[in-house]
Order: C-alpha cells, then sequence, then structure tokens
C-alpha cells in the first residue's frame, strides 16, 4: 500500500490522450522518480494530484482518501506540495515574508482573518521562515524583494516555500532545470537531507544524474502511459526505456 | 525621517499616527496660508481621506480595482439620513448603521463580483454601482426621495429626539448640544480619520494584510499554498465597502442630505484617482491625494473671467484676451481638464504617485545634508509604477 496510489488515470485534450491507463503507486518515505521524453504526460499526471487537472477517468488516492474533486488549496492543506519548475515567487513582498506565508497557511489553515495582530508577533513563524532561509543559504538577503535574484536562487527560494510546510508528499517538477552544476548538487543534498525526514517525493526530472542519485524508484512515462516502473539499476539496462526514452543510445 | 514612511514596525507606527494626527488637527493652522482653513474645504479633506484609505486597502493591497466604490459612499449617506429620520440626529448611531449596511451591500456585491478579476472585475463593480445609481433615481423613490434627495424632515419621527413643539432651530446632527457643523463638524471628522487611518495600518503590518499583498502579486500561487484567496478578497471588498459607508455617513453628519448623485460612477471614478494620484499602496497617499483633489477641485473651479482678467490685466489688452481665453477652459467649469493634465503628469513621471516625488525629495535632502546613506530598504519598498 502506497501514500499515494494512482489507479488507471487517463486524461484526453480533445482527441490527444495525454494520458492513458497510468497506474503508481508512490510509497512512504520514498523518492519515486517519473522520467519520460517531452510530451510524455508527466506534467500533466502531476497536475492531477494537485488540483489543476481533473482526470476524466480513474482514481488518485493519497493517505487513503480521494484528491480528486479538492480545490488546489485543500489539496495543499491535506499535505501535498508542490514546488513548481518556474518559481512563482511573490514578486512584491520580501524573501522572508514569501516563506512567511506559506508559514501562516500551514498554522492557521485556508483562512484566518486575523486583521489586527502585528505581522511581528507572530515570532515562531518568523523563525521557522528564517531558519528555512538559512537551510536553503538564502538568510542574508531575507530583506530583499526577490526581483534581483538569480534563477537558481529563486528556485531555492521556491523550494524554502514548499519545506517550510513540512509536507507530507512533495512534489518536484524539475527542480534543477536551469541550475548550474555547482546549484543542482546543492539542491540534491538538500533534497537527500529532506528525505531524512521521512517526506515522501515525486520528481520530475530530465537529468540523469539527478534522477540516478535521488531515486528509489523510477517510472517511465512514454506517450501517456508508464512503460517501465523498477529501482534504478534496472531502469538503466532496460531496453524497452532506451528504446523510447533515449532513442537506442546507452547510458 | 522619511524611511519612516517606507519602513515600520509598530513602534514607529504608532509615533507615526500621532504625528499624523497632530498635522491633521492642526489643518485650520498650518492650511491657512492656502486659503484652504476654512470647515467646508477641510470636512471634505478628512471625509474623502477615509474614502481613499479604505479604497485603498482593496486596491492598493489586493490590487483589486473597483470602480462602483461610490455606491457604497452613497448608501452610507442614505442609510445615515435614515437613522436621523428614525432615530434622531445623533451621529454615532447613524454612523453604525451606515457602516454594517455598506458592510452588507459590500459583502453581496464582492461575493458576485470577486468571481472574475482584472477587468471583469471592474466592469461588475461598475455595473452594480451602476444599478444602484439608477434604482435610487426610479424604483426607490420611496426610500431615496428620488431626483430632490433625502432629507430630515420636521415631522419625522425621531424616536430619541423627537423634536418639541415650536422647535424652530435648522435640522443638523449634533453630540451633546453641539452641532456638526463648522469646525466642530471638522473635528469629528477629524477623529474618526485618525481611527480609521490607525486601523489601516494595522490592517497593513497583519498576517491579513501580508496574504492580500501576495494576492497582488500571485494569486494562483497562493491557492497552491494551502490559501483560500476568495474569503481573504471578499473580507478586503467588505472592509474598503465600510470605510466608505463611514465617509458617505460622514457627508450626511456635516449635512443632512443624501442625493443619488454620490453614487454616479464619476464618483467612483473619483476615488480612483484619489488614490493613484497620492501613491497606491501606502498609507498616507491616498489622503494627500483625496486632499489635493478636493483642494484643486475648489480652488481652480472658483476661477471665472473676471478673476482671470484681473491676474492678466498687466498684459496688452490683446495679450490678455488671449491668455484668458485659453486659461478659462482650464478653471471654473472645466477644472476637471486641469485635473486631467495633472494626473497624466503624474502617472507618467511619478508612478508611485505624490507619495513618491516626496519620498525623492527627502532622500535627495538627506544626502545633501550629508546624512544620507541611502537606506538599502527605500528603493524596494515604494510602491511598484504602472499597476
Amino acid at each position: 500500500m502506497g501514500i499515494l496510489e494512482v489507479r488507471d488515470v487517463n486524461k484526453n485534450f480533445g482527441g490527444l490522450k495525454a494520458l492513458h491507463n497510468v497506474n503508481l503507486d508512490v510509497q512512504e518515505g520514498s523518492v519515486h522518480a517519473i522520467i519520460g521524453p517531452n510530451g510524455a504526460g508527466k506534467s500533466t499526471l502531476l497536475n492531477c494530484f494537485i488540483g489543476r487537472l481533473t482526470p476524466d477517468t480513474g482514481s488518485v488516492m493519497f493517505n487513503g482518501s480521494t484528491l480528486l474533486g479538492l480545490k488546489p488549496h485543500e489539496i495543499n492543506q491535506a499535505g501535498v506540495v508542490r514546488v513548481f519548475q518556474t518559481p512563482e515567487i511573490f514578486s512584491e513582498l520580501s524573501l522572508l515574508e514569501n516563506v512567511m506565508i506559506p508559514a501562516f497557511a500551514k498554522r492557521d489553515g485556508a483562512f484566518k482573518l486575523n486583521a489586527f495582530s502585528d505581522v511581528a508577533r507572530h515570532g515562531e513563524i518568523r523563525e521557522k521562515a528564517m531558519h528555512m532561509l538559512e537551510e536553503v543559504g538564502l538568510a542574508n538577503d531575507r530583506d530583499k524583494t526577490s526581483s534581483s535574484m538569480s534563477r537558481g536562487d529563486k528556485r531555492r527560494l521556491e523550494l524554502a516555500m514548499c519545506l517550510v510546510q513540512d509536507p507530507v508528499l512533495l512534489l518536484l517538477d524539475e527542480p534543477t532545470a536551469g541550475m548550474s552544476r555547482a546549484d543542482t548538487n546543492a539542491t540534491i543534498d538538500l533534497l537527500k537531507k529532506i528525505g531524512g525526514r521521512g517526506v515522501t517525493k515525486i520528481v520530475i526530472e530530465h537529468d540523469m544524474h539527478v534522477v540516478f542519485s535521488l531515486a528509489d524508484r523510477i517510472s517511465v512515462l512514454a506517450q501517456g502511459t508508464v512503460i517501465v516502473e523498477d529501482i534504478p539499476s534496472k531502469i538503466k539496462g532496460n531496453e524497452k526505456v532506451q528504446e523510447a526514452y533515449l532513442g537506442g543510445a546507452h547510458l | 525621517m522619511l524611511s519612516l514612511f517606507t519602513k515600520s514596525s509598530e513602534k514607529s507606527d504608532l509615533l507615526l499616527l500621532a504625528l499624523f494626527a497632530v498635522v491633521v488637527f492642526a489643518m485650520p493652522i498650518w492650511l491657512a496660508p492656502f486659503g484652504a482653513a476654512y470647515p467646508d474645504l477641510m470636512q471634505r479633506f478628512a471625509i474623502y481621506g477615509i474614502f481613499a484609505t479604505g479604497f485603498n486597502i482593496l486596491f492598493g493591497l489586493t490590487g483589486y480595482l473597483s470602480f462602483g466604490h461610490a455606491a457604497f459612499l452613497g448608501v452610507g449617506s442614505y442609510t445615515a439620513v435614515w437613522t436621523f429620520k428614525l432615530l434622531g440626529m445623533n451621529p454615532i448611531p447613524a454612523i453604525i448603521a451606515a457602516i454594517i449596511v455598506a458592510g452588507l451591500f459590500a459583502l453581496l456585491i464582492g461575493f458576485i463580483s470577486l468571481r472574475r478579476s482584472g477587468i471583469y472585475f471592474s466592469i461588475l463593480t461598475l455595473a452594480f454601482a451602476q444599478m444602484c445609481y439608477n434604482l435610487a433615481y426610479s424604483v426607490l423613490t420611496p426610500i431615496t426621495n428620488g431626483e430632490t434627495g433625502l432629507r430630515v424632515l420636521r415631522d419625522d419621527l425621531r424616536l430619541f429626539d423627537a423634536p418639541t413643539v415650536g422647535d424652530g432651530g435648522p435640522l443638523l446632527s449634533h453630540i451633546g448640544g453641539i452641532e456638526m457643523t463648522g469646525m466642530p463638524g471638522f473635528y469629528f471628522a477629524a477623529v474618526l480619520l485618525v481611527i480609521m487611518v490607525g486601523l489601516a495600518m494595522r490592517i497593513f503590518r497583519s498576517p491579513f494584510g501580508m496574504m492580500l499583498k501576495a494576492v497582488k502579486t500571485n494569486q494562483t500561487r497562493l491557492n497552491y499554498t494551502g490559501v483560500n484567496t476568495r474569503p481573504y478578497t471578499l473580507a478586503a471588498f467588505v472592509i474598503s465597502g465600510m470605510y466608505a459607508g463611514l465617509a458617505g455617513a460622514l457627508l450626511c453628519v456635516i449635512d443632512p442630505l443624501a442625493g443619488a448623485e454620490r453614487m454616479q460612477w464619476t464618483a467612483s471614478g473619483e476615488v480612483v484617482l484619489m488614490t493613484i494620484l497620492g501613491g497606491v499602496g501606502t498609507i498616507i497617499g491616498p489622503i494627500l491625494g483625496a486632499a489635493l483633489i478636493k483642494y484643486f477641485e475648489n480652488i481652480f473651479s472658483a476661477f471665472n473671467d473676471q478673476t482671470l482678467n484681473d491676474i492678466f490685466s498687466f498684459l496688452p489688452d490683446q495679450l490678455q484676451e488671449g491668455f484668458v481665453s485659453v486659461t478659462s477652459l482650464f478653471v471654473g467649469e472645466g477644472w476637471n481638464l486641469s485635473l486631467g493634465i495633472l494626473f497624466v503628469i503624474i502617472v507618467v513621471f511619478l508612478p508611485g504617485g505624490v507619495t513618491e516625488g516626496l519620498n525623492r525629495i527627502g532622500r535627495f535632502g538627506l544626502r545633501r545634508l550629508g546624512i544620507g546613506h541611502k537606506s538599502k530598504n527605500e528603493d524596494e519598498t515604494s510602491p511598484a509604477p504602472g499597476e
């Protein structure tokens, strides 16, 4: 029994079969990578988990209850948190405020009208956010706005915004795309560190270096179907994978 | 000193509010050289200051541009006059009733309008406001007294201060015998302005205010962060509607007459101008904007050809005539033209409004004095251009 169970999920866009009978079992505490060529349906699948898209048929169960039909904020409140591929940041707010907002959402729920209390009175939220900024190495810039940040820094802020919520299931959509090699390695280390906290992770990634250094299990998606699911060492040598995904080249 | 406007803590907020109160209460003194120190005008500064401050909570924080806020101003006015008619001329119940009724109206209109964002939201609010305006003129005449306007009459119920026989005085609202007209009227509005600005400061600095600012930059992301944005935007809408209701009630406290023209779209547009002119998203900006517009309205609309002829009388006759005929377009009835030009100049050269201009001057001054190490936060917290 996995923490996330996906059963026979189908999603069509007009005549295009984006997802075709997708099944997925993600074990609690594991890192599950989803790889596949462009257009294989990886992002579509992820969007079905967070309420951005609704599958035509099939079920998505998280911790024994369905995610389908829930609003995005309800899915987040349940503990499923997505790290966006292009960093989506509150650009007019300071870095610290950017991390405090998800922390507030985690503590206070989807809506709380604490209209007349001073932000400074929520010390524990501030500390939690500061701690998270330190962990991703952005603590010195806490009062800056994100407008002058590098892309790599934005992605680290994005990660901090998601991690501060103590997610149960973290969905990472290409967490290292556009990063330098050094930043990529730093991100891998960071993600491994969170792994120690028992957070389940689903990673979509093109960078095989990242996939093979993080993943416990890998599902290979091609043309909307899972063609193989196995442990990394077996994926490397799998002929079907090399055929569909790598065009026959050897890893 | 000026950095107080941008970088704030709870303590500096209180200090700033105290300073603001002093400036407001001293208006009769320092406005005298500008020829603006008469009660009627200062009352309007305070009342429209409240209106714009409330509008800024919605527009400045969430970025939702309501084009129908005058509806709440009008609703507040009608409610206030009805409270006068039914309960008596004390302004306190009138204000409370107006805030509640305007809040309920805002809840209804906001609930529907906030289903859309951007231009569609603006159009929806505009449509609702125009509906209110037209209803007030037509179907609702029994409540609003149509074109004539709603006023307190001698034979009204006035439960708690029913007029004694032969009471011949003018019908004015009063507390403990002090009539809310002239200077007492101004101070009454000024006290409320300070209170409402204090409340706005708290909202700006609260987690609620932070969420509203996040709505402005990226509402979708906020949803995926586990926040249900709809109640937040609706709460902001209702709060700003209540501010407008209070302003509408105050207009009737100083002059117990409510007319439908208060709900016209031009009135809704005016508060947008005030906020942008002064500085969107700043505490003091909308109040400055409101004061500027009311001041210019007052000064420019008072000019006529005679005064212009006097001004240009030093010129040769031919030139004088030319100058007068050109400038007369911009004053009197045409003062809106001057306002329009001022607005264009501000938006093009100072997108952050007058507040940004003051900040720039302040920074320049500090640097000149040699004490100006450029505060690193000032640039970032100045309002973003061109929302």
